[in-house]
């Protein structure tokens, strides 16, 4: 039988990266919960062993439930019914298997029926469960939402909402307006004070909300009267059983059919305040976006897992000129390029979830005692990390299944154009990663000032330091090269001061402090499992070295005075 | 009202990924190249006694497994989907039992655990593919069995009545019966569910004492003081009672005479045009043999 995860080892070597040690030791709190749950690790080997059993699980109903679903949900879709989201068929199997499997409140603490694990075990299921159906993850792993609830509710709130999402209750993220797209601090919803009831209640309506029908909703809105930005909005709760949001419609999509994409109505509806009025946008919902993030390049990597995969198959299976198309050299440079993309990205991926996983238990320990100045220390290291490599974690894996599925369908050949074969469902579904949670050309917004500001560059020159095995040596001596390459770039654009300028060669900037840092990780990787990664290494590093080739030479030879003829129009409001 | 319910499980090879070692070259089943796995319409039927245990809160469900120790393997994984405790049965001179040597074993350690309401099985395992056991299990006890279950569509515990859907030959037949009584599973019924993240890393460590060596025993003694649940019981011939002429080898009437190897050849096909001629030739031929008709 088909599993995700032992059919994957890619995922497993995860689980033995050395700083999983730091990052059980504090989600465990040394391991407090031992004696008091009966699900609790012991110690170090028996929580990583237990992720490990979780982990193979999630593969197995991954492979033989959700996937064997995810035709049928395409073909049927959800639909809007009395205001109310009937979700295709399968969906509800789907949901009744990942709640029996108790794959929900997979983050939260024990005491409120979770499961207590950190993010790279969240991560790992994450991205099996969108190798299966990326639409069934979506209305999965918006449990995520629960973290920034866990984070700023009071505990009032975390009693009442977190056990619920533990047992398997549905949340969304209702941010986006008809007129607040990218651009969140034009959200108009209004959130009104009523005396009468003793709560507040929502009036406007919100689009585009993903699975917007569920149990318990996030709400950004306008709480501040005669406000028009970003410090006039706060967060709140909307409970289901409360009634007073209704779903209008369900758009139809390209991809990811199984989750329904909701325009919302709000009369009257009773919710509550989460957190301190003001700081919605600026600190929650920036919160919110980062988990969000991860989540998406999450669902990407498993989207690319599963491209490579069908593509692998139809490559073998296949017969032209007498012989498969896998022995072709046109076919398998498409393959091998995928899959290095693929394990590149995926180290990426785990490297952001193991910052994450730092810097978050560290902050929830804070929540119970004053941290240690070292731990305050290093809860700011790993924090600046975290919110660095998200979004080049997320652009970069966004891009890579995009391109994945496209030439997943290309070694499919007219098969693939066909409805019939599952590389066009992961091809459609592959194109919303790098739009939604903010496109790639936000992504690059969030990472530019680690570009200018050096950090990337340090970190490049930090993990250049990085003994790797010597088979890997002359790879790792290019890589320094490529490294060398970028910090020149970076200097010319940061000399010129030119913010137009940088802003159009922002991307090439990115990617090529991505592509450096890949390398560094899947180097790493081969070092310590040269069978696993070793191909996928050098295929990489060989693909990376004509990428940096041509950025350098992009941004090298552009000049401020160029820039006029990308304008489009002269127009600049 | 609470149930107290029986689920027998089997430990079986995985006849169903059938690899080109699947057999020896004497023609019996190569164990070794087959993974041992769950029988799968036992698992049908650990997902009916489920669904009771949920609708019948405070129900207790105890898997019982006869085999050799490794056979826990069962016991774990229906502990891992909702199951409250096992029994593994497993002795040598248990072995090379035959069904009607099984289902005495096998009645003896229910007699033991008692007090069942019902008792739920798989209708046959895919390695013998007999359906003998359940049934001759009923008979043992005295009890009324239901086979090619599909369902159990109502249980009243105060009547001691349920009502149980099952597949028949071009449909199904919905039949009430009194409780306790032995039903067994088709695979057409609903599929069991996953195992549970929760209860995987509690019952992980569970173990049989024949699984376990002696250094095993020794390092786990504190953490089965603590945790009992992680102790699945063993019962030998002895602790069922079981009288030794019925067990095992001896009790089993049953003897292979021999296994063949059959192949099957296309020697018998003809190839034949289409005219109208060889069609009608055909179709009279095939009347003929009662093929169609």
């Amino acid at each position: 039988m088909a599993n995700f995860y032992t059919d994957n080892p890619e995922i497993k070597f995860q689980l033995s990266h050395p700083l999983m040690k730091r990052i059980v030791e504090l989600k465990e709190r040394s391991f407090a919960d031992k004696d008091k749950y009966d699900y609790a690790p012991q110690n170090f080997e028996d929580a990583i062993d237990s992720y490990d059993r979780v982990l193979e699980l999630t593969g197995d109903i991954s492979a033989n439930v959700i996937a064997q679903n995810a035709e049928d949900v395409d073909a049927e879709g959800p639909h809007c019914e009395n205001g109310r989201v009937r979700y295709a068929s399968k969906t509800y199997e789907n949901l009744d298997t990942t709640v029996k499997a108790g794959l929900n409140g997979v983050t939260m603490p024990r005491r409120y029926g979770g499961l207590n694990f950190p993010c790279v075990p969240y991560t790992a299921i994450n991205e099996m469960i969108a190798t299966a159906d990326a639409g069934f993850e979506n209305i999965w792993s918006l449990q995520d939402c629960i973290e920034t609830l866990y984070e700023f509710g009071d505990e009032d709130q975390r009693q009442r909402y977190v056990p619920r999402v533990c047992k398997g209750e549905t949340m969304s993220m209702d941010l986006t307006e008809p007129d607040a797209g990218s651009d969140l601090q034009s959200v108009m919803l209004k959130a009104t004070y009523s005396e009468e009831e003793g709560c507040w209640l929502l009036n406007g309506c919100k689009r585009f909300i993903t699975n917007g029908d569920s149990d318990i909703h996030l709400v950004l809105a306008r709480s501040e009267e005669g406000t028009k930005d970003g410090r006039g909005l706060s967060m709140f709760i909307y409970d289901k059983n409360q009634g007073g949001v209704n779903v209008r419609r369900i758009e139809n999509k390209l991809g990811i059919h199984g989750s329904p994409t909701c325009e919302l109505v709000y009369k009257n509806a009773k919710a509550e305040l989460c957190g301190s009025r003001k700081l919605g946008l600026i600190k929650y919902v920036m919160a919110l976006m980062n988990g969000a993030r991860l989540g998406i390049a999450a669902q990407s990597v498993g989207i690319s897992q599963a491209a490579y995969n069908e593509g692998l198959a139809y490559a073998k299976d296949r017969k032209q000129f007498g012989k498969a198309i896998i022995n072709f050299p046109a076919v398998y440079d498409m393959l091998a390029l995928m899959k290095a993309k693929l394990d590149a990205g995926r180290s990426l991926l785990y490297a952001t979830a193991r910052y994450v996983d730092i810097y978050k238990a560290l902050e929830d320990i804070a929540r119970e005692r004053t941290l240690t100045p070292e731990e305050r220390q290093e809860m700011k290291t790993f924090s600046r990390l975290a919110d660095a490599f998200t979004p080049l974690s997320k652009g970069m894996n966004s891009e890579y299944c995009n391109q994945n599925s496209y030439d997943s369908i290309q070694i499919h050949g007219g098969s693939g154009f066909m409805l019939e074969y599952a590389c066009q469902r992961l091809y459609r579904d592959a194109r919303i990663t790098s739009i939604y949670e903010g496109t790639t050309q936000l992504q690059v917004v969030a990472a530019i000032r680690y570009v200018t500001n050096g950090f990337y560059g340090q970190h490049i020159a930090d993990l250049e330091k990085e003994a790797v095995a010597p088979e890997f040596q002359a790879l790792k001596e290019r890589v320094a090269k490529m490294g060398a390459r970028y910090n020149a770039c970076v200097g010319k654009v940061v000399e010129l001061k030119d913010q137009e300028y940088q802003d159009l060669v922002a991307r090439h900037l990115y990617e090529m402090a991505a592509d450096i840092i890949m390398c560094h990780l899947i180097l790493a990787d081969a070092s310590k499992d040269a069978n696993l990664f070793g191909k996928s290494a050098r295929v990489y590093v060989n693909f990376v070295t004509a990428e940096i080739e041509k950025h350098a030479s992009f941004v090298e030879n552009l000049n401020p005075a160029d820039v006029a003829d990308y304008r489009q129009v002269e127009s600049t409001e | 009202m609470s149930l107290k319910i029986v689920v027998l499980a089997k430990q079986v090879p995985d006849t169903r990924n059938v690899g080109p070692d699947a057999m020896t070259p004497e023609g019996t089943v190569n164990r070794a190249a087959l993974p041992a796995v769950f029988n799968p319409e036992d698992l049908n039927a650990l997902e009916q006694a489920l669904r009771l245990k949920e609708q019948f809160p405070g129900s207790s469900i105890s898997v019982v497994t006869m085999g050799l120790p490794k056979s826990a393997e069962v016991i774990r994984e229906a502990l891992y989907r909702g199951a409250d405790e096992g029994y593994v049965i497993t002795d040598r001179c248990l072995g090379g039992a035959d069904t009607l040597a099984t289902s005495y074993t096998l009645s003896q350690a229910i007699k033991k655990i008692g007090d069942y309401d019902i008792i739920l099985g798989g209708r046959q395992a895919i390695d013998g593919d007999t359906a003998q056991v359940g049934p001759q299990i009923a008979e043992k006890l005295g009890l009324t069995q239901v086979t090619y279950a599909e369902e159990i569509l109502k249980l009243d515990p105060v009547a001691k009545k349920i009502v149980i859907k099952r597949h028949i030959d071009g449909g199904v037949e919905t039949v009430e019966a009194p409780l306790p009584l032995v039903v067994t599973v088709n695979g057409s019924a609903a599929p069991c569910r996953p195992r549970n993240a929760k209860r995987v890393m509690k019952y992980k460590n569970a173990t049989a004492p024949a699984e376990r060596t002696p250094e095993q025993n020794e390092a786990m003694a504190e953490m089965l003081a603590k945790k009992p649940y992680l102790n699945i019981t063993q019962w030998g011939a002895a602790e069922i009672d079981a009288d030794p002429e019925q067990i095992g080898k001896t009790g089993s009437p049953t003897n292979v005479k021999a296994v063949k190897n059959i192949v099957f050849k296309a020697k018998e096909s003809r190839t034949m045009t289409s005219s109208d001629a060889d069609v009608e030739g055909l179709i009279v031929e095939l009347l003929e043999s009662n093929t169609i008709g």
